[in-house]
C-alpha cells in the first residue's frame, strides 16, 4: 500500500520506492532505506504527508508520497 | 593524507583554515556566527549561483580563518550545493573539517558525518543542541561515541555560545591526522579485520573486495591519489563527477551500482552506534508535534498562515509609522539647519537647492522609512528561524500545486515581501531550472519593502482612514497576480514532470536574537548602501534632469529634460490614470531603486519632508490642482507594484537565470501587465465616481 493511505498518527516500514533515479537515492541519504520505521504526522487532501522518519520530519509532496511503498510495522 | 605541506606560501603559516559543513537546520549559521559575529565576507563561489561565506577568529595566538559551507544532506554530486561543498573541502583551500551535527537529530545527520570521515581529511565533530537533548532527559556517551568514530566530538551549544573555545582547540590539535583516535568497535569483523583497526564504517565482505580490487586499480592508474578508498567508494556509488575526473581503463566495470546497498550499510552503522551511545531514545519532542497539529492542520493551516502575515503587515505598519514620527521630525530639523546653515555663509541658490532639494529630500526622504522596513525584516527573519517558514511550503503545497510549483517555491515568494533580490536568489533551493525560472518570473509581483514608502505616502494622502487597508490591498493584488501569471504560463509551456515537494520541517525552537540580529542588521546594511549611493546618485541625476534643459539651466520645471522626455510617454500613459509628466519622471526614477518614487516626488515638487503631514498637504494639494484624485492614485500604487522591477532585480534576474532574453521577457511581462492593470483599475473607479 502507499503512504497516504496510512492513518494520521500510524506506523509502517518502507518498502519499495519507485520513483526517478536522482529523488530515490535522496530519500534513501535522508535515512528512508529498506524497512525503516515511518510515522506518518499528517496528510492533506492534495496528496502531501508529513512523515518522522530517524527523528526528523519531512513533507513529501504527493507524486514523492506515492512512490513509496509502505508495509505495516 | 593531510595536505598542509603543500600550502601555498603566501598564506599566513599560523592560520588555520576550517570548513562548517552540516545538514541544513543543525545551527550551523548559528555556530558561525557566533565566532565571527557580523563581520562576514559574503561572495559566490565562481562561476555558480551558490553563497560563500568567510570569516575570520582568534584563539590561543592563532589565526583562523572560518568558511560556512551550504547546508547539505550528503556528499554526493546531485546538487550544486554538494558539488561546491566537496570541491572545497577537498582542495587546499581547508585544513580541518567541522562537522557541524543536530544532537537531537544525530541519527540523520550522521550519514553526512559518515562520508567526512571517509574523505580522509581531518574531521571534528561539533555536537550541537545538547541544551535540547538533555531537555528532553536523552544523554550521548561522548567517549564511546569517539571510540566508535575515531574523531573528536565536542558538545556545543551554538545558541548559549558553550563549547565554543573547545570546539577550536580540537580543531587545532586535530590538524594532523596522527593524533586520530584509536577505532574500537564490539562487532564481529569478518575477513578485513585489519580494516576494523583503521576506518570507522567497514562495509560487507563483498563490498570491501570491491572497494580493494577498484583502489589498487586507481592506485596504478593514479600514483599519487591521495585517498583512493574514498574514490573507489565513489566508483562503486556510480558518482559521475569522481568516474569523469578519474577514468579507469577497466572503466570500474560495473553491471549496477552498489549505491544503495552502500547507504544501507552506513544507516546500519550509525544505528549501531547510536544504539550504544544514545541513552533514553525515548525522546519527548511532543511539543513542536503539538504545534504543529494546529499550524499544519489541513483546514485551519492556510487561515493561520494569514493571519499571521496580516499580523506582520499590520505591525510593520502601525508600529513603523509611528516610529518613522520621530524621524521626520529629525529630518525636518536637520533639513532646516542646513538651509539656515546656508545662508548664513550666502552659498549660492544652486548649490543650496542641490544640497537640500535634491540631496537631502531625496536620501532622507527615503530614511525615515528605515523603520518599517527593520520591522518587516525583523518579522520575516522570526518566521525563518523560528522553523515555521518550512511549514509553509506544506500548507501553500496544494495551492502552489495548482500553478504547476512545488510548495517550496512560495518560499522565495514569501521572501519577496522583503526584498526582491534575497527572493529571486532563495530560487536557488528548488531543484529543477523551469521550477525555478518559472518562480524568478512572478516573484518581483511580491510586494517589496521598497514599494511600501510608495504605498504609504500614496494612501496617507488620499484614503484617510482607510489608508492601511489600500496598502494591505497591494500585498493581496501582488500575490493574485504572481498566482495568475504563474497559472497561465503553466498552460501555455509543455507538461513536464514537476519537482514535488521534499523539505525538512525542523523542530519549532525560540528564535535566537543573535541570529535574529545578524539577518536584520545585514539587510539594514544594504538599506543605507543603497541610500548612499542609488539614491544619492539618482537623487542628483535627477535634480539636474530637472533643473536644467535646452537652454541651460531652466526656472521652470516643465521646460527641463526631464519634462521633455517625460511629455514623450505621457500619451501612452493616460488611459492608466497616469498621464502626468512629474510622474512618469517619478516611475522612471523608480527603475534604479522603488524608493526613488517617493525620494523623486518630493524633489519634483520642492516638497522638503514628504512624508511628514505638511509635506504630504502641500503634495495633494499640488496633485489635486493637476486633476490628480484617489482613483489615479490607486492606479499609481498598482503600477509601482507592478511595473519594471529595480535595476538591482534585473540584474539578479539575469545573473541567476543566465539568460538575457528571459530577463527582458520578465521586464517587458511585468511592465505589459502594470499598463493593463492600472487601466483596468483606474477606469473602473472612474466609472463609480
Amino acid at each position: 500500500m502507499t503512504l497516504r493511505s496510512i492513518a494520521i498518527g500510524e506506523q509502517c516500514r518502507v518498502g519499495s520506492i519507485s520513483l526517478r533515479h536522482d529523488t530515490a537515492k535522496r530519500l534513501e541519504m535522508l535515512g528512508l532505506t529498506d524497512g525503516t520505521l515511518l510515522t506518518l504526522l499528517n496528510k492533506k487532501k492534495n496528496g502531501a504527508v508529513i512523515v518522522k522518519v530517524r527523528g526528523t520530519r519531512f513533507a513529501f509532496g504527493r507524486e514523492i508520497a506515492d512512490g513509496i511503498e509502505v508495509t505495516h510495522g | 593524507m593531510d595536505n598542509s605541506e603543500k600550502r601555498p606560501e603566501t598564506r599566513n603559516s599560523n592560520e588555520l583554515r576550517i570548513a562548517f559543513i552540516g545538514n541544513p537546520n543543525c545551527g550551523k549559521t548559528t555556530l558561525f556566527n557566533a565566532y565571527t559575529g557580523a563581520n562576514l565576507k559574503v561572495a559566490n563561489w565562481p562561476g555558480v549561483t551558490v553563497e560563500k561565506k568567510e570569516g575570520s577568529y582568534k584563539f590561543q595566538g592563532h589565526d583562523f580563518k572560518l568558511i560556512d559551507l551550504p547546508g547539505i544532506y550528503s556528499l554526493t554530486s546531485y546538487t550544486m550545493e554538494e558539488r561546491v561543498s566537496r570541491m572545497c573541502i577537498l582542495s587546499d583551500e581547508v585544513d580541518v573539517i567541522i562537522d557541524v551535527t543536530d544532537a537531537s537529530a544525530l541519527e540523520r545527520n550522521m550519514y553526512l558525518t559518515m562520508q567526512l570521515i571517509e574523505l580522509g581529511k581531518p574531521v571534528v565533530m561539533a555536537l550541537n543542541m545538547m541544551d535540547i537533548v538533555e531537555e528532553r532527559g536523552m544523554e550521548i556517551d561522548l567517549h564511546r561515541m569517539q571510540e566508535m568514530l575515531g574523531i573528536p566530538v565536542i558538545p556545543v551549544s551554538a545558541r548559549k555560545k558553550t563549547g565554543l573555545e573547545s570546539l577550536m582547540h580540537a580543531a587545532l590539535h586535530h590538524k594532523d591526522m596522527s593524533a586520530r583516535h584509536r577505532i574500537e568497535h564490539h562487532h564481529k569483523v569478518g575477513e578485513n579485520a585489519e580494516l576494523h583497526q583503521e576506518y570507522a564504517l567497514v562495509y560487507s565482505d563483498k563490498i570491501e573486495a570491491e572497494i580493494a580490487r577498484l583502489s589498487a586499480e586507481l592506485k596504478a592508474e593514479y600514483p599519487n591519489m591521495q585517498n583512493p578508498r574514498w574514490h573507489a567508494i565513489k566508483y562503486l556509488e556510480g558518482d559521475a563527477d569522481v568516474m569523469k575526473d578519474h577514468p579507469l581503463p577497466s572503466e570500474g566495470k560495473l553491471n549496477d551500482s552498489r549505491e544503495s546497498a552502500m547507504i544501507n550499510e552506513k544507516y546500519d552503522f550509525i544505528e549501531e552506534v547510536i544504539g550504544e551511545v544514545l541513552v533514553n531514545k525515548d525522546e519527548k519532542s511532543a511539543l513542536t508535534d503539538k504545534v504543529d497539529r494546529l499550524l499544519t492542520h489541513r483546514i485551519w493551516g492556510i487561515p493561520i498562515f494569514l493571519c499571521i502575515m496580516a499580523a506582520v503587515f499590520a505591525l510593520t505598519f502601525t508600529l513603523g509609522d509611528w516610529l518613522k514620527g520621530y524621524f521626520e521630525m529629525a529630518l525636518e530639523s536637520f533639513s532646516g539647519a542646513v538651509s539656515n546653515l546656508f545662508a548664513a555663509i550666502h552659498a549660492g541658490d544652486l548649490i543650496t537647492s542641490l544640497i537640500v532639494d535634491g540631496i537631502i529630500a531625496g536620501v532622507g526622504g527615503i530614511l525615515t522609512f528605515l523603520p518599517n522596513i527593520v520591522i518587516l525584516f525583523f518579522a520575516l527573519a522570526i518566521l525563518e528561524d523560528s522553523g515555521y517558514m518550512s511549514r509553509v511550503a506544506y500548507v501553500m503545497d496544494g495551492l502552489m500545486g495548482s500553478i504547476g510549483l512545488s510548495g517550496r517555491a512560495f518560499i522565495p515568494m514569501l521572501l519577496g515581501f522583503g526584498c526582491t533580490v534575497p527572493a529571486v536568489m532563495a530560487s536557488r533551493a528548488l531543484e529543477d531550472k523551469r521550477d525555478r525560472l518559472k518562480t524568478i518570473f512572478v516573484t518581483p509581483f511580491m510586494s517589496c519593502s521598497a514599494r511600501l514608502p510608495v504605498y504609504v505616502l500614496l494612501s496617507q494622502m488620499f484614503f484617510g482612514k482607510w489608508a492601511g487597508i489600500a496598502a494591505f490591498s497591494m500585498y493581496l493584488i501582488g500575490l493574485i497576480m504572481a498566482i495568475v501569471v504563474a497559472k497561465i504560463v503553466s498552460k501555455c509551456t509543455k507538461k513536464y514532470e514537476a519537482h514535488t515537494l521534499l523539505i525538512e520541517l525542523p523542530e519549532y525552537k525560540t528564535p535566537n536574537a543573535h541570529t535574529i540580529f545578524i539577518y536584520v542588521w545585514d539587510k539594514i546594511k544594504d538599506y543605507l548602501t543603497k541610500a548612499g549611493t542609488t539614491i544619492f546618485l539618482a537623487s542628483i541625476l535627477l535634480w539636474f534632469l530637472l533643473n536644467f534643459g535646452m537652454t541651460g539651466l531652466v526656472e521652470d520645471m516643465s521646460q527641463s529634460f526631464a519634462a521633455m522626455i517625460a511629455k514623450f510617454i505621457e500619451p501612452i500613459m493616460r488611459p492608466t490614470g497616469l498621464g502626468y509628466w512629474q510622474i512618469i519622471v517619478a516611475l522612471i526614477s523608480g527603475i534604479a531603486a522603488k524608493e526613488v518614487v517617493v525620494s523623486s516626488m518630493s524633489v519634483l515638487f520642492g516638497i522638503g519632508n514628504i512624508a511628514s503631514a505638511e509635506g504630504m498637504a502641500a503634495l495633494s494639494g499640488a496633485l489635486g490642482a493637476a486633476g490628480f484624485g484617489a482613483a489615479n492614485a490607486y492606479a499609481m500604487m498598482i503600477f509601482v507594484l507592478l511595473y519594471i522591477p529595480c535595476a538591482a532585480t534585473i540584474a539578479t534576474i539575469r545573473r541567476e537565470s543566465g539568460s538575457t532574453k528571459f530577463t527582458l521577457g520578465t521586464v517587458a511581462m511585468q511592465l505589459g501587465t502594470a499598463w493593463i492593470m492600472s487601466a483596468v483599475v483606474y477606469n473602473v473607479i472612474m466609472l463609480f465616481i
